[in-house]
C-alpha cells in the first residue's frame, strides 16, 4: 500500500508563494518546504527558516587549514629534519604564512561544501518529491509547497483547505 | 506585504522625499520569462548537435595534436628540445604558464569579486568564465609538469609525486616556488568545487527534463551529478550560505595566486625581476588578459547561439570598462617600474629597463606597449563597445600583449643580467612554438565539450535578476 507523503500546491509568482509560505509558518506546521527554481529573496523569514550553519563548518576548516599549515612547516623544516638555508631561521611563522594561508582557503572550500551537502543531506537521489510528476516545473517556472505527512499539525481536509485559503493551485497529494 | 519589513522609526522627511528614480539597465532583455530561459539555456544542451560544433571540434582536436606531439617529443627525446640555454633557462615554458593562469583569474573575479560587490551582470557571464577559468589552469599545468623533462620520475613514488623526496629531505619551504604549487593547486581545485556548486542546481533541471521526456540514460547521468537536488528552499538556504563563502574565500584566494606568482621572479635578484610593484602589478594584468578571454570566448558564443537577450550590451559596457581599467592600470605600472628604475638609482636595474625597451627585444616590448596601453584606451568610446566585431579584434590584441609582457618580463631580465659575460639571446625552438600553439587547441577542445554538455549559463541565477523575481513585486522595501 503506497503511503501519503504530503501535499503539495502550486504558485505561479513568486509574490504567492511568499505569502503562502508566510500563512503556513503562522500556522505552525514544521515538516514543510518550498521548491522553487531559484533562491527566492527573503523566503527564509517567510518560512521561518534560521540562518544557516555552513559557517560553522568554514570556520572550523578555515582554521584546521591554517594550523595543518604552520605545523607541517615546522615540523619539515625546523623538528623533522632541521636544514640550515641561507642562514635564515629553522622556522619562522612569517615563511610559512603564504602556504598556511592557501591551505586554511583549500580546507574552508572543503568544509563549506561538505558542510552544505550535510546539512542538506545530499546526495539523497531517491526522495518522493523527485517523482512526482509536476516536480518538473518546480526546476523551470513554478513555485511550489509542499507539507508532509508526517507533521504533527497535519490533517488531509485542514491542510488543503489551508493550502486552498493561501491560493494554491493544483493541490495534489504525492506518495512515498 | 510588510510583515518583512523593518520596524525602524523613519525620520518625517522622508514622507516628503521624492527620490529620483534611476531606471537600471534590464540584465534580460525583452521582458524574458522563467521558462524562456529554461528552454533557451537547457535547448543548447539536449539539441541535436550542431554542424558547426563538429568542425570545431574537429579543428581544435588538430591543433591540440600539436601539444601532445610536442610533449611526446620532449619525453622520448628530453628537455633539450626546447630553447632554453644559459642564461635563458626559463623562457616560454613560464611564459606560457603564467600566461595561462593569468587567462584563468577573470573566471574568479567575476564569479567571486562581483559576487561579494553584488554586480547582478555577473550572472549570465559567471558559468563560461569559470569554465575557462578551470581550462587556462589546465593548460598552464602542462609547462611546469612537463619542463622537467624526465616525466616518469615525476608519477614515481617519491620523486616528484606526491613530493620531491629524491634527496631524503624536506622541501624548502622558504622558497616561493613552494608556495606557487600550494596556490595553484588550491586555485585550480577550488575553482573545479565553486563551478561543481554552481551547476547542482542546473543540473537538477536537466535531470528532470530529461526524465520528463523519457531519455532514462541522460536523466541518470546528470541526476548523479546533481546530487539528488530537489530545489527546496531550506536547500536553497544552506546553499545560498555555501556559493556565498565559497566567493568570500575565493575573492582573497585569486588575488594571492597571482601573487604568488609573481614572488616566483619579485624574491630574485635579477634585475628587472626584483620589484615590490609585481604584487599589484601582476594581479591586475591577470584580469586584465582574463577579461579579453572572457570577450573573446563570450562574443561568438553570444552571436551562435543568440543570446543576446542574456548577454546585453550592458554586460558587453561592463567587461570593456573593466577591460579598460585593468589595461590601464598595467600600462600605470609600467611607467612605474621606469621611475623607480631611474629613481632607485641602481644602475643594473636602469639599464634592465632601457634595455627592455631599446635592446636586442626592443620589438617585443613596443608590441607588448601597444597591445596592452593603446588597445583598450578604444574602449573609453561607446561606438567602440557598440561594435561587437570591433570589440573582439581588440581583445585578440589584449591577449597577444599579455603573452608578450610575460615574454618581456621574463627573457629580456635573464637576458642580460649583471655581467656582460653571460649575456645571451633566446629564440624559442620549433618545438616549443607548437607546443604552445597547440595549447589553444586543448583549451578549445575542452570548452567546446563544456558547452555541448553542461548548461552554458547559470539559470537560477539568471532568474533570480529578472525582476518578476522579486518576491515583493512593485513595492520595495
Amino acid at each position: 500500500m503506497k503511503k501519503n507523503y504530503g501535499i503539495v500546491a502550486a504558485f505561479d509568482t513568486t509574490p504567492a508563494l511568499y505569502h503562502a509560505c508566510e500563512q503556513v509558518r503562522d500556522a505552525g506546521y514544521s515538516q514543510w518546504d518550498a521548491l522553487t527554481p531559484f533562491p527566492i529573496h527573503g523566503l527564509d523569514f517567510a518560512m521561518g527558516v534560521r540562518r544557516s550553519k555552513v559557517p560553522r563548518f568554514s570556520l572550523a576548516g578555515g582554521i584546521t587549514g591554517f594550523c595543518t599549515g604552520m605545523s607541517l612547516i615546522w615540523w619539515a623544516n625546523a623538528y623533522e629534519y632541521p636544514l640550515v638555508v641561507g642562514g635564515k631561521p629553522y622556522f619562522s611563522p612569517m615563511f610559512a604564512f603564504p602556504i598556511s594561508y592557501e591551505l586554511t582557503i583549500l580546507f574552508t572550500a572543503f568544509a563549506t561544501i561538505g558542510g552544505m551537502f550535510l546539512l542538506n543531506k545530499l546526495p539523497m537521489h531517491y526522495h518522493p518529491v523527485l517523482k512526482a510528476p509536476q516536480f518538473v516545473r518546480a526546476m523551470d517556472d513554478r513555485f511550489y509547497i509542499v507539507i508532509e505527512a508526517n507533521d504533527p499539525k497535519f490533517n488531509p481536509a485542514q491542510t488543503r483547505a489551508l493550502l486552498e485559503q493561501a491560493g494554491g493551485k493544483d493541490i495534489a497529494e504525492i506518495d512515498e | 506585504m510588510s510583515s518583512h519589513s523593518t520596524d525602524q522609526a523613519a525620520p518625517a522627511i522622508l514622507a516628503e522625499v521624492r527620490p529620483a528614480s534611476i531606471p537600471r539597465r534590464e540584465l534580460v532583455e525583452n521582458h524574458r520569462d522563467f521558462h524562456w530561459i529554461t528552454e533557451k539555456i537547457c535547448g543548447i544542451v539536449e539539441g541535436k548537435t550542431p554542424t558547426w560544433w563538429w568542425w570545431c571540434f574537429g579543428a581544435a582536436a588538430f591543433v591540440a595534436s600539436f601539444t601532445v606531439s610536442g610533449l611526446i617529443y620532449l619525453v622520448s627525446t628530453g628537455v633539450g628540445v626546447w630553447g632554453h640555454a644559459n642564461p635563458v633557462n626559463w623562457a616560454w615554458d613560464i611564459v606560457n604558464f603564467v600566461f595561462w593562469i593569468g587567462i584563468g583569474h577573470a573566471g574568479t573575479l567575476i564569479s567571486a569579486i562581483l559576487c561579494l560587490l553584488r554586480q547582478k551582470w555577473r550572472t549570465s557571464i559567471n558559468r563560461p568564465a569559470e569554465a575557462m577559468t578551470i581550462f587556462a589552469v589546465v593548460c598552464a599545468a602542462i609547462f611546469p609538469v612537463f619542463h622537467v623533462g624526465r616525466i616518469w620520475f615525476a608519477v614515481m613514488p617519491g620523486y616528484l609525486f606526491p613530493f620531491p623526496n629524491s634527496n631524503g629531505i624536506w622541501q624548502n619551504f622558504r622558497s616561493p616556488l613552494e608556495w606557487d604549487v600550494f596556490a595553484v593547486s588550491t586555485y585550480g581545485t577550488v575553482s573545479v568545487l565553486f563551478w561543481y556548486i554552481g551547476l547542482i542546481p542546473d543540473l537538477g533541471t536537466l535531470r528532470d527534463r530529461f526524465t520528463s521526456t523519457g531519455n532514462i540514460v541522460k536523466a541518470r547521468i546528470y541526476g548523479f551529478f546533481a546530487m539528488g537536488w530537489r530545489g527546496s528552499n531550506r536547500q536553497w538556504s544552506n546553499y545560498e550560505m555555501a556559493y556565498l563563502i565559497l566567493a568570500g574565500i575565493a575573492t582573497p584566494l585569486v588575488l594571492s595566486v597571482h601573487t604568488i606568482v609573481s614572488f616566483d621572479f619579485a624574491v630574485s635578484l635579477i634585475p628587472g625581476w626584483h620589484t615590490t610593484i609585481f604584487p599589484p602589478y601582476f594581479v591586475a594584468g591577470a584580469i586584465f588578459s582574463g577579461f579579453g578571454m572572457v570577450l573573446t570566448l563570450m562574443l561568438p558564443l553570444r552571436a551562435i547561439y543568440r543570446l543576446e537577450d542574456v548577454i546585453t550590451q550592458y554586460h558587453i559596457d561592463c567587461m570593456c570598462k573593466i577591460t579598460l581599467a585593468t589595461g590601464t592600470m598595467v600600462g600605470y605600472a609600467y611607467s612605474m617600474e621606469f621611475f623607480i628604475a631611474w629613481y632607485g638609482a641602481n644602475p643594473y636595474e636602469g639599464f634592465a629597463f632601457i634595455n627592455r625597451a631599446f635592446g636586442h627585444y626592443a620589438w617585443a616590448y613596443w608590441i607588448m606597449i601597444t597591445c596592452n596601453v593603446i588597445t583598450p584606451q578604444f574602449f573609453w568610446f561607446k561606438s567602440v563597445r557598440e561594435n561587437t566585431t570591433l570589440v573582439w579584434i581588440l581583445c585578440i590584441f589584449v591577449n597577444v600583449g599579455m603573452w608578450f609582457e610575460r615574454f618581456v618580463i621574463i627573457v629580456t631580465s635573464l637576458a642580460r643580467d649583471f655581467l656582460p659575460s653571460s649575456w645571451g639571446y633566446y629564440s624559442p625552438s620549433i618545438v616549443e612554438i607548437f607546443t604552445f600553439f597547440g595549447t589553444f587547441g586543448v583549451f578549445s577542445f575542452l570548452f567546446l565539450l563544456f558547452i555541448r554538455f553542461l548548461p552554458i549559463m547559470p539559470m537560477s541565477e539568471i532568474k533570480m535578476v529578472i525582476p518578476a523575481a522579486d518576491p515583493h513585486g512593485a513595492d520595495h522595501h
